[in-house]
Order: C-alpha cells, then structure tokens, then sequence
C-alpha cells in the first residue's frame, strides 16, 4: 500500500487543482467574456432596478397580473429558526412539494384551488399547471392554456379589452425549441412587463 | 401521451445511438495508450504528472494491486472532501457566510460524492459555500466518474486478455479517464450550458425587487461548470436543491434534451470499447440491445402512468396528466423520460421530483436502480454490473444445456460466479435490509413526508438510491438526520466496494485463463438468443428479490389511488 501512497497523493492534488480549481474558473472567465450577461444570472433591468431573472419565476398575487404556477417553497420561519413556513417563489431555497399521488394534502391544496379558479373564470376548464406545484418552486413559465384561462381577470383589473390583453398573450407563447423538445410556454415575468408597457397596474 | 412526447424519445434514443460508436472509438484508442487527438496538448501535462508522481505509465498493476489504488484513492478523496466541508466556513469564495457543515451530514455528502452517489442531504445553495462546490463536489464528479470509467476498462480487459497476471494501471487508467475523456467534453459542454443560461459566477447572490414590490433573494454561482459534469460523469448532485428542476441548472427544452443525452453517452459507448477491446463489437451491441430493451420498456410504462395522472387529482375533476413537481417548459414526456435515465444509468440528477410521481410513474425508477442500474448504468459501473449480470446468464445456460460455461472464450467457473453472486446480493441486502429497520425505528419513522404506503416507497427509495449509487429520492424524506445521514452513508460505501472489487476480482481470474477457441458447442454471444436470455436473467433476479417491497409501496399505493383513497391530513 505504500508503494500507491506517493502516486495517490500526487494525483490528488494534482487532478483537485485541474479539475476543482482550474476548470471552474477557466469556465468562468470564457463565460464571463462571451455570454457575460446569461453567466451573470439574466437579470432583467427595468428603470435602473434589478426586477428578477427572465429564467425565475416570481411571485404574483394581484388580480392585474398573471400568475404563475404554486410554488411549494419555503424560508426559516422569522419568529423560530427550526421551523419553516411557505414562502413562495424563494429563490434561495428551491424545493418541490413532495407530495405524493396519494397525500390527503395534496389533494386538499388542488381542491381549494380549483374552486378559486372556477369560481374566477366559470364555465372554463382550469389547466392542470394553474393547479400543481412545479419541481423547483421557481418555474417561470405556465402553458399557454394558463395564460389564457387568467385573460378575463387581468383584462377586467386592468379596465382594458379582453381581445388586446389575448393578443397580447398570443404573442408571448414559445413554441417548442427546434419544433419538437420541451412544450409551448410563456413566460409570466416576460408577459407581466409587456403588461405594464401596455397599461400601468 | 402525445405523438410529439414520443418523437421527443426516439430522437433521444436516436442521438445516443449516434454516439455510440464515434465515442467509442475515441475512448478504446485513450486506454489502448494511443495517440488522439488530444495528444499534442494533454500529452505532456499526463507525462508530467506520471514524473512527479514516480509512475511508469507501462507498468501494470495485478488486480489486487488495482482494487488496492483504488481503495486508497477513495480514502484520500474522501478526507480532502470531509476537511472542505468541515472547514469551508474560514475558506475563501463562501460570499454567503456559510458555517461549517455538520459532522454527520459531512460524512454522508463525502461518502456520497467518492461513491459517485450524489445523494442530496445537503441544500446546495442553502448549505455549500462556491469554494466547497467546486474544489469538493465538482473535483469528485471527475474523480468519482473517473474511477468507474477505470473499473470498467480493467473489467474488459480481463475479458480481452489471455494469461496475463495484470489488468493494467489504476493511476494511468485514471489520469486518462479525466484528462482526456471528461475535461475536455466538459469544457465544450459547460460553456453551450452558459450560453443556454445557466449562470457562472463567482458573484454573491442577487436582490431583485419584483414587480409586485416585494424582495427577491436569487441565488447562483459556479453553475455551468458543476452541471457539465454532474451529467456527463453520472454523479447527479445538484447545485441547488431542485436539482435539474431548477430553471438555473437546466434552463431550456434544449438544455435539458442535451443533458439527458449526457447521462448515457459515456456509459452506451463503453459498450462500444467493450466490443472493440474483445474484437468483435458485436458483444458489445448485443449488451446495449439487451439495455436497450429494459430502457424503452420503462419509459412506455412511466409515461403512460405520468400522462395518464394520479386518480386522486383525476377525481376532482382534472384532466392532462399529472403536473405535481414537474416544469411546464418540460412537460409530462421528457420529465418521465428523464426519470427513466436518470435511474437507468446511475445518475440521480431529476428534472422533475420524483416523490410527486404517480405509484406506478415512480415504481420504474425504483426498479431501475434495484436492477443494479445496468441499463446502459453509471459511467463504467453499468458495464461492469451488467457483465456480472452477463456471466451469470452464461452460467445459467450452461447449466441448462449441461456444459462448462464460456463467455468470449474464457470458461466461467465457480470462482468467477461466487464473485458475481457477492456483487449482485450485497445490494438488496442494503436496500432490503436498511428499509426494514427505518420501517420499524422511531427514528427511521420520523423521515417520510407522506402518510400511508408512499411513505413506505419513500424510505425504500431512500436505501435503493443509496446503495445503488443513484442519489436521486423521493425528496419529501427528511434525510439530514444522524440516523439516516449514517445509515444512508454506510449502504452507499457496500454498494460501491462491494460491486466493484468483485468486479476486479473477476477480471483478475479472467485475465489469467487462455482463450478456448470457440468451437460449434460454444453459446454465441451477440444474437437475440442471448439478449433475451440477458434480459431475462436480469428481471428474474431483480424482479423476484424485490417484489414483495414493491408490493408494499408502490403497488399498493396504486391500488389505494384507484379506489380513491388518501393519507394522512390536509393542510
């Protein structure tokens, strides 16, 4: 075993300092110089002020924006540290809900949400990701079905034409990439600034 | 289920296929020690290496002397991790200020990490200082992988060689491994996830305010770099706690196709070298169909159940599938697919989380890993666990036909078969064995999230994963206990070492026999006779060993679901 220790000991360090220290930051500097803005974060700038990422989803509750998908995350409860309580959209602590096909929680959770939704928009059938948490807590997109389900209310908070708050939906919706991989989407946060171009909230 | 999901799985099907053979090229000419492409630039840094660490690149090492390096490359890798983790908080590059890691969960993440496991204790933002997530985790993806790739390669060259006492050089083997194999693919492969939009950075984290007012804390870091690895080598370990679920490790429809191509393409086309390196790449083909065959069976099932969604939720009234845990920019198809991957091959990154699957969406990937994960597998260890599986499945047909077994001219005797039954049995007795005692103790009970028999899966995915080497889980078990950051730990070093050394073990005996020139008696190895016979050993083995678990957890779930039924209290 001996004989293997100098060998070991050399090839650690060694291969710690190309493959832990060298390529991170090699990496770093190439990105930094050729996608300087996508390595930072995408961060989108509205008047000066960072507003969020174009790649995280954010929270919104207010009847005169699109919302976003629930979001399972949570942050160390302000009042005891052990405990955590919900804070949706945190993104310094992404997380799923984990709730299983069986949980009387979950099924619990997508009742009560389906009945504010119906009750919001009647007679229209309420897209599953309206209703379902994502995988990170953070996604930024729902399904063109979701922006289009939440158009009357926006449209109505907004004192604006139903036709110009759908078009202007339409013409926020993502295809598949390449015409094939992943699902058509649209962004919220993307969509929500457009909103605010068109009409202040 | 969609045309389009469909077309999303035969393209990837088709990519990988693709690869197969250019990378198995590339990878049978660096082992061989011959030149590549690389040469010019990589030759004199590996030269330099082999001369400060006293090593003679042609001398070879007996299999003893193999498992022997191996063993104390792991002890090292695994103190150097345990002191960053433990010291990471008076290390510099933590802009986040955090504290030192806690003994048991330092323990665990760096049992986890040399063991190419990847199991998430940890939160990576909320735990993991940048300097932690680089010099630690990311220098262990390599090396981790790396080693795989080395036993692998011994593997086959205790089937390629005749009367020779050596399988070659573990330092030589894993210097090539890195230096040629991963560094070079992750470069070119972290910077397109840059320009996808995964960040990379050495900047603290960033305050939005959003447009409702409120403050938005965003986390980042040295993303890309990780990421590149985590998929290409296998490891799975996420850099935030929603693994690829996060929109900053995996950002696009693209992003995500390109990185599920990544978890197979090192081990299908070591497939390859595997049937270049015995000199018919037949053999090898012959073992990828029979991966082949195991993987698009469960991708058709755990599509088909995710599509299909949770009768619960059905029952109230929705419709398009089951959404819970998964990303609209992937949807259903390449969610599924991506958790039949991940499982299959011994990665354990997720997309979407596993814990919200349907009973029967989440019973594949439970099944994968309890194969063993040798559909297309680990990088190197799928090889080398789907040849034991292979010699068994020689040794079962020769016992049929009453003749000595031979596999690619060596005959397969009761040494070669003991070892093969000690690699394939160490494992349900980690995953069996743990589950029944967290099923019982207080603290084993404090874990699952859930009530009811997915609780149960919740904790039998826990050991599966472990000691399987996955790290990927049913993520509403509370993990980062003493109990299970141990227990967890200790199934995870079984199931590493006690694979891999019978695995050398093996190739020691083999590499020792001549050659019997195959003769009209001999089983050939590379038709559809063998492969189904391959796919049946496999299952049987599998299926039968596990059965009765999963019938406690996933089938039962099921069959609870489809009456109607749900545990524990809302709210």
């Amino acid at each position: 075993m001996l004989t293997q220790l100098r060998p070991a000991l050399v090839l650690m360090v060694a291969l710690t300092a190309i493959t832990g220290l060298a390529y991170p930051l090699a990496v770093t500097g190439i990105a930094g110089a050729v996608f300087p803005a996508k390595a930072a974060g995408s961060f989108i700038e509205r008047n000066g002020q960072v507003v969020g990422s174009s790649l995280i989803g954010q929270n919104f509750t207010s009847a005169g924006y699109f919302h976003g998908r629930p979001s399972a995350t949570t942050a160390a409860d302000p009042a005891d540290a052990t405990k955590t309580v919900p804070a949706p959209y945190n993104a310094s602590n992404s997380a799923g809900s984990n709730l299983g096909p069986t949980s009387a929680a979950l099924s619990e959770r997508v009742k009560g949400d389906l009945d504010t939704l119906k009750a919001e928009n009647p007679g229209a059938a309420v897209p599953v990701d309206l209703v379902t948490t994502s995988g990170s807590g953070l996604d930024p997109d729902i399904s063109p079905e979701a922006a289009l389900f939440q158009v009357p209310r926006v449209a109505k908070a907004r004192s604006l034409p139903e036709d110009r708050v759908r078009a202007l939906v339409t013409s926020r919706i993502e295809g598949r990439t390449l015409g094939v991989l992943g699902e058509p989407r649209v962004n919220v946060l993307a969509l929500n600034l457009a909103l605010d171009d068109l009409s202040h909230p | 289920m969609t045309t389009n999901g469909w077309i999303q799985i035969a393209l990837f099907c088709a990519v990988v296929l693709a690869l197969v053979k250019p990378l198995g090229f590339y990878m049978t000419r660096v082992f061989g020690g011959e030149r590549t492409l690389l040469s010019p630039v990589l030759g004199p840094v590996e030269r330099g290496l082999y001369r400060v660490a006293g090593l003679d690149a042609r001398q070879e090492q007996t299999w003893l002397g193999y498992a022997g390096a191996l063993v104390v490359f792991h002890v090292l890798g695994f103190l150097l991790l345990y002191a960053i983790l433990r010291l990471q908080a008076l290390l510099p590059l933590n802009p986040a200020g955090q504290g030192e890691v806690a003994p048991d969960l330092a323990f665990n993440t760096s049992t986890s990490f040399i063991t190419n496991t990847n199991w998430q204790s940890y939160g990576g933002e909320t735990t993991l200082s940048y300097l932690s997530q680089m010099l630690g985790l990311t220098h262990q993806n390599f090396l981790s992988a790396a080693t795989g790739i080395a036993v692998a390669v011994a593997m086959i060259r205790g089937f390629s060689r005749a009367s020779s006492r050596t399988l070659g050089s573990f330092w030589v083997d894993v210097t090539r491994a890195t230096l040629y194999v991963l560094l070079p693919l992750c470069v070119v492969y972290a910077l397109f996830l840059v320009w996808q939009g995964i960040p990379q950075t050495l900047g603290a984290s960033v305050d939005a305010t959003t447009l409702e007012g409120a403050k938005q804390s965003i986390a980042l870091g040295p993303v890309a770099s990780q990421v590149a690895i985590k998929m290409l080598g296998t490891n799975g370990g996420g850099f935030f706690n929603a693994n690829a679920a996060h929109p900053f490790e995996n950002p696009t429809a693209l992003s995500n196709f390109v990185q599920m191509v990544s978890i197979f393409a090192i081990g299908a086309a070591l497939t390859n070298v595997f049937g270049r390196m015995v000199g018919d790449e037949r053999q090898g083909w012959a073992i990828l169909a029979a991966m082949g065959v195991l993987f698009v069976a469960g991708v058709a099932v755990t599509y088909w159940a995710e599509a299909q969604g949770s009768s619960v939720l059905n029952g109230l009234g929705l419709t398009g599938g089951n959404m819970e845990g998964k990303e609209t920019r992937f949807g259903i198809a390449t969610s599924a697919l991506f958790a039949v991957i991940t499982t299959a091959a011994s990665c354990g990154a997720v997309n979407a989380m596993h814990d919200s699957f349907t009973a029967l969406g989440g019973l594949i990937p439970l099944i994968n890993m309890q194969l063993g994960e040798v559909i297309v597998g680990g990088v190197g260890a799928g090889l080398y666990g789907m040849l034991i599986f292979v010699l068994i499945a020689i040794f079962v047909a020769g016992l049929m036909v009453g003749r000595t077994p031979e596999y690619l001219g060596k005959k397969i005797e009761a040494k070669e078969v003991k070892m093969a039954m000690l690699g394939i049995l160490c494992l349900p007795l980690m995953m069996l064995g743990f589950t029944a005692v967290a099923a019982v103790l207080p603290a084993g009970l404090a874990g699952p999230a859930n009530a009811g028999p997915h609780g149960f899966s919740e904790i039998l995915y826990a050991y599966t994963s472990a000691a399987a080497n996955n790290g990927s889980a049913f993520g509403g078990l509370t993990a980062n206990t003493l109990f299970y950051n141990s227990t967890l730990g200790i199934a995870m070093l079984v199931g590493r070492f006690f694979v891999k050394i019978p695995a050398l073990a093996i190739a020691g005996s083999l590499a020792a026999k001549k050659t019997v020139p195959a003769s009209a008696g001999t089983f050939p190895t590379h038709g559809g006779l063998f492969v189904g016979l391959l796919v049946g050993v496999v299952l049987i083995i599998g299926g039968l060993t596990f059965f009765p678990s999963l019938a406690l957890g996933p089938v039962v779930e099921h069959l609870a679901g489809a009456a109607g039924q749900t545990f524990g209290t809302g709210g």
